[in-house]
């Protein structure tokens, strides 16, 4: 039985009269999670209910040992939303020098410089934030969720509308960071991003279709890319373990 | 409370005003350039200028830092970065008072040089210290704050967050005495004029620009202080950390 770093018991959100999530038990483990599935599945209520955003209507999430949003947990989960949520007034560096003090980073130039790094941002560290472009900004967004190491990393969408080369880097980036010790959950609605995963999660209609690696999934499913197993499972109804 | 982050909030948001080269200019302008009219339009009839001039440094102050704060924290929930925040190792009192803290400051600036100009060069006449003039000026501009703060949680956009302007200050100034005496309106209305911060701060300055006791003004102050706790608690209130 694998460590699991994150663990849902019967999770059910309700949004607006309409669940969202029912009775959902995921298990999360360390490495590079991804969860797949398209737009509207629940994917996103799903990361918020991890985070400890998400109002809940029943069941249990727990992190790291700890329940979801608790008081200790708000310095171990970095949350990056779809939205670059960064202040476009500031410089990438004041916007990292000012979420440090927050987490109470201890040497916090030091920090800023090794986040920056990470998500090779160095040059642009004076320039204005609304300055740059989409795939900058959310990448100073990204920055911000990595000071403070935290031990789980997650990513609502992070490759949205970026460039192949960029989103290549970022996949590297997130396996140099789970090598590391940090688990890192990525939520996608693009299939062909699913074999950079060391384990996959498809997510459709608020339900878990399959949780396995990659490879097993696509075995299990005799497909031989992750969008035909996908249509499979979907279609055949049957979810596999 | 931690005083790291509520310093940490109150320098970005000092750090993002250095930035907005217009909305400084509007915040330490305006109201001197409002004053300075009222001054050139009462300037057959000095008794008039003196008498409102102590109201209008009441109101303008409590105006600009109304509005200016509930557009700035309503940009922080619609942005994102205030769900961050509160996913952070942040209280949300640390939120607020870090926002108090800021426009404080700024409010200080503001006043000093709105008070500074109206006594100074515009021979405006205030029988009592100036300097408590410039702390109601202070604590006026404060509760604008805290009310603004307070308003932002019940708009969903920056248009919304204007409306409440003519809905809850322009109430305020019609019945802080400023036109009429608040002795002299109509019962219902002066028990309503009773009720509303704004008027508080009026009759402070009001009084200090015609007696040299400071007892009724450090009364007043105090309603006005506590109009501010309220604000800033149930502001407070209204941040949530987990929402639908």
């Amino acid at each position: 039985m694998m460590k699991s770093i994150v663990e849902t018991r019967g999770l059910t959100v309700v949004r607006g009269h309409h669940p969202v999530l029912t009775d959902l038990d995921v298990s999360i483990g360390p490495g590079v999670t991804g969860l797949l599935g398209p737009s509207g599945c629940g994917k996103s209520t799903l990361l918020r209910s991890i985070v400890g955003v998400q109002r809940i209507e029943g069941g249990s999430v727990t992190v790291l040992a700890e329940p979801a949003g608790s008081a200790p947990l708000r310095r171990r989960v970095g949350y990056v939303t779809q939205a670059a949520s960064v202040y476009d007034d500031l410089t990438v560096a004041e916007n990292l020098r000012f979420f440090a003090r927050v987490l109470g980073v201890p040497d916090i130039a030091t920090e800023a410089a090794r986040v920056l790094e990470a998500v090779d941002l160095g040059r642009q560290r004076d320039a204005v934030v609304g300055e740059l472009s989409g795939g900058q900004r959310s990448r100073v967004s990204l920055a911000v969720a990595l000071l403070g190491t935290p031990g789980l990393l997650v990513l609502d969408e992070p490759t949205v509308g970026l460039d192949p080369v960029l989103r290549r880097d970022l996949w590297a980036l997130f396996h140099r960071l789970a090598d590391d010790g940090t688990a890192v959950l990525v939520s996608s609605h693009v299939m062909d991003e699913a074999e950079r995963c060391d384990r996959l999660l498809l997510m459709r209609e608020g339900q878990i279709l399959a949780d396995d690696t990659p490879a097993a999934i696509k075995a299990g499913a005799g497909a031989d890319d992750i969008e035909t197993a996908f249509l499979m499972l979907v279609e055949g109804d049957g979810a596999v373990a | 409370m931690s005083p790291r982050v509520v310093a940490a909030i109150a320098r970005r948001v000092l750090t993002q005003l250095r930035r907005d080269r217009r909305t400084l200019a509007m915040l330490f302008l305006l109201p001197t350039l409002l004053i300075t009219l009222l001054w050139w339009m009462y300037s057959n009839d000095g008794a008039v200028f003196d008498r409102v001039g102590p109201a209008l440094l009441a109101i303008f102050p409590f105006t600009i830092m109304f509005l200016v704060t509930s557009v700035t924290t309503l940009r922080e929930r619609s942005s994102g970065t205030l769900e961050r925040l509160l996913a952070m190792p942040m209280g949300k009192l640390d939120f607020l008072l870090g926002y108090a803290v800021a426009f404080a400051i700024v409010a200080v600036a503001q006043s000093v040089l709105a008070v500074g100009i109206s006594v100074g060069l515009l021979d405006l006449e205030v029988a009592g210290p100036v300097w408590l003039l410039t702390v109601v000026a202070v604590v006026d501009a404060v509760l604008g704050t805290a009310l603004g703060l307070l308003v932002s949680a019940f708009a969903r956009t920056e248009f919304q967050a204007v409306q409440f302007m003519p809905a809850l200050v322009i109430p305020q100034i019609l019945l802080c005495g400023l036109f009429v005496s608040r002795d002299a309106l109509p019962e219902v209305l002066g028990a309503l004029s009773d009720a509303l911060p704004l008027s508080y701060a009026v009759d402070a300055m009001t009084h200090l620009g015609v007696a040299t006791t400071t007892a009724e003004v450090w009364a007043d102050l105090a309603v006005v202080g506590g109009f501010v706790l309220a604000g800033l608690a149930l502001g407070a209130a209204t941040l949530r950390r987990r929402t639908a």
